[in-house]
């Protein structure tokens, strides 16, 4: 009865478990993206189209040194998490920022960062599921071997590259409106997965673009992942790491300067 | 504070000298726009206190403040004797607001475990869709609600977590009449087990039929305050409306008459009594035709208070 909670006093009200509310803040968010096809069916099926039409389909060159099959999942494993990071986080802090879901949770006793750790962990998931997919097909149809340990690195690496387009996402999400941000998601995520050499190796992209790719974020993840299967430009690791880094930095000071605005404009 | 004002907060063995929230002399603006100014308000434990007014006049703002949405620009916010923002705050506190689009792919039952989870000692479930009567929508997606199931799943969602301090920003905006009346009931339902209720509304029926007492707001300030029968002594003018040769400077003689306006052939007249003016007017102009008699509404309520006050 509501009647014997009330009795309780104040002194010893007991804290929920923070740990429960980010685990269950995280999977209601993952089933509330699973349930909108828009989401889960594209951010899925993109890179797995992709790279059925032209890894499976277009037939077994060679690009450099590995199989076109074996080079195309790095490739699309960083285009697949690159969509399902921008699009969980944006679009989805975008709807909820302007019509007023946030305000009604910032209301609530949520910590706060269960709210953005849930976006977090939803995309890491569904970039974890285009990854894990793109592997099973490269080994299954795609001819592609690799060591478990090599493929564990890479499934890691790009998994753990969702972190950058989350904090970009969330840039996004606090400036974009509802309506818009799917288009401007787009307006970055297409030209920055093309210029980064994520559909066309770069060797075959025209120089200035080379030379553009790297100012671009997707192209040190998408470098990261080739060097684990003898593939990319042979650079350390290191100044990739870096970039990643310095790009999530930018992105979480933009995203906090559009928090901020938020909170002036509503109080 | 009276005996009955004290005996909830004993009952739960708290004891909080002060009210359990308070405005002091706050002000806040959004750029060029005053939205309240120097306004005091105390919120005491066991009632329910409703914050009446038309669109615009402050009411929101002031429920923002008190859920730490906003800050105050000048003057001081305290809820539970501290900061309307902090987390500890909040568990003691729920809220329904006005909000546009909640996820809608969530189940009812999904949205409530999650809210549930916040709070130290959440109500159980079923007694939480008990309450709100949404015990069949359980396991419905929100985005296939009807507009009053939605509103009453929000209502769900401010009582899961069995807090001690409600706010109920304009619960009952959009429903008809059957749905207000529901919901009402289980507004009373909340006050009965002792917690404290501060609602927003701008129809002066709902203050009415749930308030303990009744602060009315315009242009972010408070022009009235009371228990609902004296604020409806205040306000329980008449309009007449009719056609008549008399001049405004003299209508506005007669007995009782508050106010005069033409309104193309006709006149509007505003009357503490209006059975005194038309005695008046009808010895005065035997030609008068067209009468019509209705109560005053919100409108001219707030045109008689502001007018008292001036």
């Amino acid at each position: 009865m509501a009647t014997a909670a009330a009795t309780i006093s104040s002194a010893n009200l007991r804290r929920p478990n923070p740990f429960t509310i980010y685990l269950k803040e995280a999977r209601y968010e993952f089933l509330k993206c699973l349930r909108v096809p828009m989401y889960s069916v594209s951010t899925i099926a993109m890179p797995i189209m992709f790279y059925v039409l032209f890894g499976l389909v277009m037939g077994r060159q060679m690009i450099g040194s590995v199989s076109a099959t074996a080079y195309l999942i790095p490739a699309y494993g960083t285009f697949g998490v690159m969509g399902a990071s921008l699009f969980g986080t944006a679009a989805t802090l975008a709807s909820e920022r302007s019509m007023g879901w946030l305000q009604m949770k910032r209301a609530s006793p949520m910590p706060p960062f269960a709210y953005f750790f849930a976006k977090i962990v939803m995309s890491m998931t569904f970039s974890t599921i285009d990854v894990m997919l793109l592997l099973l097909l490269g080994f299954t149809f795609g001819g592609v071997h690799l060591p478990a340990i090599v493929a564990t690195k890479l499934a890691l690496t790009l998994i753990a590259g969702s972190i950058p387009f989350c904090a970009m996402g969330l840039a996004i999400g606090y400036f974009a409106g509802p309506t818009s941000a799917p288009a401007v998601i787009n307006l970055f995520y297409l030209p920055m997965s093309f210029c980064s050499g994520l559909w066309m190796p770069l060797m075959f992209l025209p120089k200035f673009i080379q030379h553009l790719a790297v100012f671009l974020p997707p192209y040190h993840l998408s470098q990261l992942a080739f060097r684990l299967i003898g593939a990319g430009n042979g650079q350390p690791n290191l100044g990739h790491w870096e970039a990643l880094a310095g790009f999530t930095m930018i992105c979480l000071g933009i995203a906090w300067v559009g928090h901020l605005r938020d909170q002036k404009a509503n109080g | 504070m009276s005996i009955s004002q004290v005996l909830p907060i004993s009952r739960r063995q708290i004891s909080i000298p002060q009210p359990v929230a308070r405005l002091e002399a706050v002000s806040k603006s959004y750029g060029n726009v005053q939205a309240l100014v120097n306004f005091t308000f105390d919120v005491r434990a066991g009632e329910l206190v409703a914050l009446l007014g038309p669109n615009g006049a402050g009411k929101t703002t002031a429920i923002k403040l008190l859920l730490g949405l906003a800050r105050p620009t000048t003057g001081r916010v305290s809820v539970f004797g501290g900061d309307p923002a902090s987390v500890a705050t909040h568990t003691r506190v729920g809220a329904m607001m006005q909000v546009g689009r909640v996820p809608e792919t969530l189940r009812v039952g999904e949205h409530i475990d999650l809210f549930s989870s916040y709070y130290p000692n959440p109500l159980p479930m079923a007694e939480t869709l008990a309450i709100a009567g949404i015990e069949n929508l359980r396991d419905r997606r929100f985005g296939l609600l009807s507009g009053g199931q939605k509103q009453r799943v929000l209502f769900a969602l401010a009582i899961c977590g069995n807090p001690d301090l409600f706010f109920l920003d304009e619960p009952t905006v959009g429903l008809d009449v059957e749905g207000r009346h529901m919901l009402w009931d289980e507004i009373r339902k909340l006050l009965a087990l002792g917690k404290t209720i501060v609602l927003t509304t701008h129809y002066l029926e709902e203050a009415d039929a749930l308030a303990n007492r009744i602060a009315v707001i315009n242009k972010g300030s408070i022009i009235a305050q009371g228990t609902p029968s004296e604020i409806k002594s205040r306000t329980s003018g008449k309009k007449i409306r009719c056609v008549t040769q008399l001049g405004i400077p003299v209508i506005k003689n007669l007995a009782d008459v508050l106010d005069v306006q033409a309104e193309r052939d006709a006149m509007v007249i505003h009357t503490r009594n209006a059975e005194n003016s038309l005695r008046a007017l009808l010895s005065l102009d035997r030609e008068v035709s067209g009468i019509e008699v209705t109560s005053a509404g919100l409108e001219e309520a707030f045109l008689a208070l502001t007018r008292d006050r001036n």
